[in-house]
C-alpha cells in the first residue's frame, strides 16, 4: 500500500480547488434550505471537511507540516462544536418537541 | 492512474453529499454524510497524508457520525420530516449558492499558483506529524485538550440542566 | 486702619458661612452670640473708623486683590471708608446690631432661628461691602447681594404662597431697577475705563454741566435707585416685603437696604451734580413718590403697610433732598430715619409680638396701659418722624426742605403738605394703637405682655436715637455748628450747595410753618381717633371718591396687573403657542420619522434563521464581488 500511494502523483493544487469548492457551495445550500437543525449541522460539517481538504492539499503542496497539523485542530475544534451544539439540539428537543430551525424565531420575542 | 483515483473519489464525494441534502430521512443523511467522509478520507490517502485520513475517519465516522446518530435514535427522528422551506425559498437559497460557487470559482481561478517541488512528500506520516505536533505545536494542543474537557463538561451540565 | 478696614465686613461673613453651613448643629444661644457679636465688633470697628476720620484722619483705601485684571482697567476687589461711608457703616452696624438683638428675642420661638441669622448675617456682610465698595462693581455686588438677602428674608415664612410671590415681586421688581444699574455701568465704563470712583470723579472736569451722556448715565443709575429704594413706579414691591419677619422690615426694609439708592446717588454726586436734568427728574418723582405713598398711608389698616408706605413716603423726600443738590441733608435724614424707622417698626413688632401676631389697627387700641414701653418708644419715633422739635426727624426734615425752598417753591409746598400728612397718618396710627379701647379678642386680651428685656433694650436705645439724633448736625440757626456737613465736606467738598442763601428769619419761618401744620394734624388726628373714637372701617365697607381710591392704593397694582403683567402674559402664551406648535412640531416629527424608518427597517429582523442565512451567504457573495472590481 505504502508503495502503491508513494508511486501516485500530486494531482493539480487546481483540481483540489475546484473540488472543494463545490463541496463547500453544497455545504452552504444544504444549510440554507434545510430547516431540520439536524441536517443543517450535517451541511455545517461538509463545509468544515471540504476547507480541511483543501488545507491539507495545500500543505502537500508547500510541503510543510504546518497545514495538517491546523487540520487536526480545526478537527478537535469541529468534534467539540458538534458535542455542544447536539446538546443544545437535545434540549431544544426536550422543551418543544421539535428541530426545526423556524422555532428558533421565537428568540426574538 | 491517480487522475482516475481523483476522479472517481471526487464523484463519489460530490454525489453523497448532494444525497445528503435531497434525501428526507435523517438516518439516510447520515448514511450519506458517512460515505461522503469515506471519500474525503480516501482523498487524503491520495494526498499521502495518512495520519490525517486515520484521524478522519476515527473522528468523523467513529466519534461524531455516533453522536449524530445517537441522537436521532435518542430523540427517536427517524421519521420522515417534513422540514422543508417553501420553493421560493429553496430556489433563493440554491441561487445564492450558486453564486457563491461561481465568484469562488472566478476568484480562484484568478490565482496563480506555481507548481509544487516535489511529487509527494513524507510530511504526512504518523512520525513527522508527530514530532512538528508536540514540539512546535504543544501549547495549542494541551488547549485544544482544555476546549474538549469544556465541551465535555457544557454539554453535560446542559443536557442535564434540569436535574 | 486697613486690617480693621478689611474686618469690618469679613466677621459679620464668618459668621454667616459658620450659621449657614451648621445651621442644623448649632444651638440658638451660639447663634445669637456669634451673630450678634460679630456685628458688634464691626460696630466697634467702624466707631473706631469713624473716629479716626472725625479726628481728620484721610480715607482709608484697601485693594484686597486685584478682582478683573485687565489691560484697560483692573477692578480690583478694593474697599474704601471715607467720611461718606464711614457714616453709612455707623448706621449699618449699629442699627443692625441693635436690630440682631431685638431679633433674637422677637425670632426666639421660629424653628428658623438659626437660618433667620444667616440670611441677617449676610445682609450685613452685603450691605457693608456695597457702602465700603470703592468702585461701583463692588457697589453692585453688595447691592444684588441685598437684594438676594431681601429676597430670602421675605419670604422667610416660605410656607406661605403670599409671602412666596411677594419676595418674587421685591425681586423682579428689583431686577428692573438693576439692569438700570447695570446699563448705567456699562456707559460710565465705555467713558471712562474705569469704574473705581476716584478715577471717574477725578475726570469729571472734563464735561460740561448738562452733558448729554452725563445725563443718560446719571438717569440709569439712578432707574437702579428707583428699584431698590422704592421709588414711583417700583414702589410696590416694598409694602408687599412686609412678608417678611418685622425685624427684616426695620432692618432692610426701612433703615439700610433701601437706603442703598440715596448712599449711591450721594456717593456718585460729583456726576450727578453735572445733571440738572436728572436732579429735576429726581426731585419730581422724589415728591411725587412721598406725596402718593404718604396719602395712601392714610387709609391702611395693617401697622406694617402704614410703616411702609411712611418709608417709601420718607425716601421720597431724601431724593427731594438730593435732587436739591442737598447730599448731606438726605445722608442725615437717611440717618435719623434709620434711627426711629426702626424704632418704629421693632416697636410695632413689639405690638405684633403682644398681640401673637394680630397687624390689624382695627383690633388693637388702648394698649398704652398694657405695653407701657413700646407705647412710649412708639411715641418718641413718631413724634420723630412727625417733624417736632427738637426730635430728630425735625431738623433732618428741615435741612432737606429749605434746600428745596430755595431751589423750587412748589415741591417745597408739596414737601411741607407730605410732611402733614406724615404726622396726620403717623398719630393716626398711634392713636389707634394704643389709645380708645382694646378691640381685640378676650383672648389676645389675657396674653397682652410687655417685650422681654432683650426687645425693649433694643427699642429704648434706638428711641434715645431718634430723640437726640437731631443733634448730629444743627443748623447754625439754632446755634449749632452743623457737625454733618463739616465730616462729610471732605466727599462733598465743593460739589455740595453751600447753605442756601436764606435769611434766618426766613428759614425759622419755614420750620414755623411745617411745624405748626404738623401740629395741627396732629391735633386733628386727636380730635378724629381719640374724642370722636372713630374706627377704619372694615374690609367688605363700600367706600366712595379719594377714599376709595386711596384705599385701593391707587389702583397701581391693579393697573400694573393690566398695563404689563397681561400684555406679558399674553405674549408668553403666544410663544409657548409657537413653541409648542412650531417649534416642538419640528423637533416631534424628527423623532417620529426616525421612528418611523425604525419600524421599517426593523422588519428585516425577521428572526427567521433561514433569512439570516441567505442574506449572510448574499452579503458575502457581495464582498467577494467587490473585492474582485477592486
Amino acid at each position: 500500500m505504502n508503495e502503491v500511494i508513494q508511486g501516485l502523483k500530486l494531482m493539480p493544487i487546481d483540481y483540489y480547488i475546484a473540488f472543494c469548492s463545490i463541496l463547500f457551495v453544497i455545504g452552504v445550500i444544504g444549510v440554507l434550505i434545510k430547516r431540520n437543525a439536524l441536517v443543517i449541522f450535517m451541511s455545517v460539517e461538509l463545509m468544515l471537511n471540504s476547507i480541511n481538504l483543501l488545507i491539507a492539499a495545500f500543505s502537500v503542496y508547500w510541503n510543510s507540516a504546518s497545514g495538517q497539523i491546523l487540520v487536526i485542530f480545526v478537527m478537535v475544534v469541529a468534534a467539540a462544536e458538534v458535542a455542544v451544539g447536539l446538546s443544545i439540539l437535545v434540549v431544544t428537543y426536550q422543551n418543544t418537541q421539535s428541530i426545526d430551525m423556524n422555532l428558533l424565531k421565537r428568540l426574538k420575542e | 492512474m491517480e487522475k482516475y483515483i481523483f476522479f472517481g473519489l471526487s464523484g463519489l464525494a460530490i454525489f453523497s453529499a448532494i444525497m445528503v441534502l435531497v434525501s428526507n430521512k435523517p438516518i439516510h443523511n447520515l448514511l450519506y454524510l458517512i460515505l461522503c467522509f469515506m471519500a474525503i478520507a480516501g482523498h487524503y490517502l491520495l494526498l499521502n497524508a495518512q495520519f490525517l485520513a486515520v484521524v478522519h475517519i476515527i473522528v468523523y465516522a467513529g466519534a461524531i457520525m455516533v453522536l449524530f446518530l445517537f441522537t436521532l435514535m435518542m430523540l427517536n427522528l427517524n421519521l420522515k420530516l417534513e422540514l422543508n422551506k417553501s420553493l421560493m425559498a429553496r430556489i433563493v437559497a440554491f441561487v445564492s449558492g450558486l453564486l457563491l460557487l461561481v465568484t469562488l470559482v472566478i476568484i480562484l481561478n484568478g490565482l496563480v499558483i506555481p507548481t509544487p517541488k516535489t511529487a509527494t512528500t513524507q510530511i504526512g506520516m504518523t512520525r513527522d506529524l508527530g514530532q512538528v505536533l508536540f514540539s512546535e505545536y504543544m501549547v495549542p494542543f494541551e488547549a485544544a485538550s482544555i476546549l474538549f474537557l469544556s465541551a465535555m463538561v457544557g454539554a453535560v451540565m446542559m443536557v442535564n440542566k434540569n436535574k | 486702619m486697613k486690617t480693621l478696614t478689611a474686618l469690618v465686613p469679613l466677621l459679620p461673613f464668618i459668621s454667616f458661612l459658620v450659621i449657614g453651613l451648621f445651621f442644623k448643629r448649632i444651638p440658638k444661644l451660639l447663634t445669637s452670640v456669634l451673630a450678634c457679636g460679630t456685628v458688634l465688633i464691626s460696630f466697634i470697628f467702624s466707631i473706631i473708623l469713624f473716629v479716626d476720620l472725625k479726628n481728620g484722619g484721610t480715607a482709608t483705601n484697601v485693594t484686597l486683590f486685584d478682582w478683573l485684571p485687565s489691560a484697560n482697567a483692573n477692578i480690583g476687589f478694593s474697599l474704601v471708608v471715607d467720611q461718606l461711608s464711614s457714616l453709612m457703616l455707623l448706621v449699618v452696624t449699629g442699627v443692625g446690631f441693635l436690630i440682631h438683638v431685638y431679633s433674637i428675642g422677637y425670632m426666639h420661638d421660629d424653628e428658623g432661628f438659626n437660618r433667620f441669622f444667616s440670611y441677617l448675617n449676610l445682609f450685613v456682610f452685603s450691605m457693608l461691602i456695597l457702602v465700603m465698595g470703592s468702585n461701583y462693581l463692588m457697589m453692585f455686588i453688595g447691592w444684588e447681594g441685598v437684594g438676594l438677602c431681601s429676597y430670602l428674608l421675605i419670604g422667610f415664612w416660605f410656607k406661605n404662597q403670599d409671602y412666596n410671590n411677594a419676595a418674587k415681586k421685591a425681586f423682579i421688581m428689583n431686577r428692573i431697577g438693576d439692569l438700570g444699574f447695570l446699563l448705567g455701568m456699562f456707559m460710565l465704563y465705555i467713558q471712562f475705563k474705569s469704574l473705581d470712583f476716584n478715577t471717574i470723579f477725578s475726570q469729571t472736569g472734563q464735561f460740561q454741566t448738562g452733558d448729554t451722556f452725563i445725563t443718560i448715565a446719571t438717569l440709569l443709575l439712578f432707574v437702579g435707585a428707583i428699584g431698590k429704594s422704592a421709588q414711583i413706579p417700583l414702589f410696590t414691591w416694598l409694602p408687599d416685603a412686609m412678608a417678611g419677619p418685622t425685624p427684616v422690615s426695620a432692618l432692610i426694609h426701612a433703615a439700610t437696604m433701601v437706603t442703598a439708592g440715596i448712599y449711591m446717588v450721594a456717593r456718585s454726586h460729583a456726576l450727578y451734580i453735572l445733571a440738572p436734568t436728572t436732579l429735576l427728574i429726581i426731585s419730581l418723582i422724589g415728591i411725587a413718590t412721598a406725596i402718593v405713598a404718604a396719602t395712601i398711608a392714610i387709609y391702611q389698616n395693617d401697622i406694617k403697610k402704614v410703616l411702609a408706605y411712611s418709608t417709601v413716603s420718607q425716601l421720597g423726600y431724601m431724593f427731594i433732598g438730593l435732587g436739591a443738590g442737598a447730599f448731606t441733608g438726605a445722608m442725615f435724614h437717611l440717618t435719623t430715619h434709620a434711627f426711629f424707622k426702626a424704632l418704629l417698626f421693632l416697636a410695632a413688632g413689639s405690638v405684633i409680638h403682644a398681640l401673637g401676631g394680630e397687624q390689624d389697627i382695627r383690633k388693637m387700641g388702648g394698649l398704652k396701659k398694657k405695653i407701657p414701653i413700646t407705647w412710649l418708644v412708639f411715641l418718641m419715633g413718631t413724634i420723630a418722624i412727625s417733624g417736632i422739635p427738637p426730635f430728630s426727624g425735625f431738623f433732618s426734615k428741615d435741612e432737606i426742605l429749605l434746600h428745596v425752598y430755595v431751589q423750587n417753591k412748589i415741591i417745597w409746598a408739596l414737601g411741607i403738605l407730605g410732611s402733614m400728612m406724615t404726622a396726620f397718618y403717623m398719630f393716626r396710627l398711634l392713636f389707634l394703637t394704643f389709645f380708645g379701647s382694646f378691640r381685640g379678642t378676650e383672648d389676645q386680651k389675657h396674653h397682652l405682655h410687655e417685650s422681654p428685656a432683650v426687645m425693649t433694650v433694643p427699642l429704648i436705645i434706638l428711641a434715645i436715637l431718634s430723640v437726640i439724633g437731631g443733634f448730629i448736625n444743627i443748623p447754625a440757626v439754632f446755634g449749632g455748628a452743623s457737625s454733618l456737613n463739616n465730616f462729610l465736606s471732605p466727599v462733598f467738598g465743593t460739589t455740595q450747595t453751600s447753605a442756601p442763601e436764606v435769611s434766618h428769619g426766613t428759614e425759622l419761618g419755614l420750620m414755623a410753618i411745617a411745624v405748626v401744620g404738623a401740629l395741627a394734624l396732629i391735633a386733628f388726628a386727636w380730635a378724629r381717633f381719640v374724642k370722636a373714637n372713630r374706627i377704619p372701617a372694615g374690609e367688605e365697607t363700600q367706600r366712595y371718591g379719594l377714599e376709595n381710591i386711596l384705599y385701593h392704593k391707587y389702583y397701581i397694582d391693579e393697573i400694573y396687573n393690566l398695563l404689563i403683567e397681561k400684555p406679558i402674559l399674553f405674549l408668553s402664551s403666544l410663544l409657548h403657542k409657537i413653541d409648542v406648535f412650531v417649534i416642538d412640531r419640528i423637533v416631534n416629527e424628527f423623532g417620529s420619522v426616525t421612528v418611523w424608518l425604525g419600524a421599517r427597517a426593523r422588519l428585516v429582523q425577521t428572526g427567521n434563521i433561514g433569512f439570516y442565512l441567505v442574506a449572510m451567504v448574499l452579503s458575502i457573495v457581495a464582498f467577494l464581488v467587490f473585492g474582485l472590481m477592486i
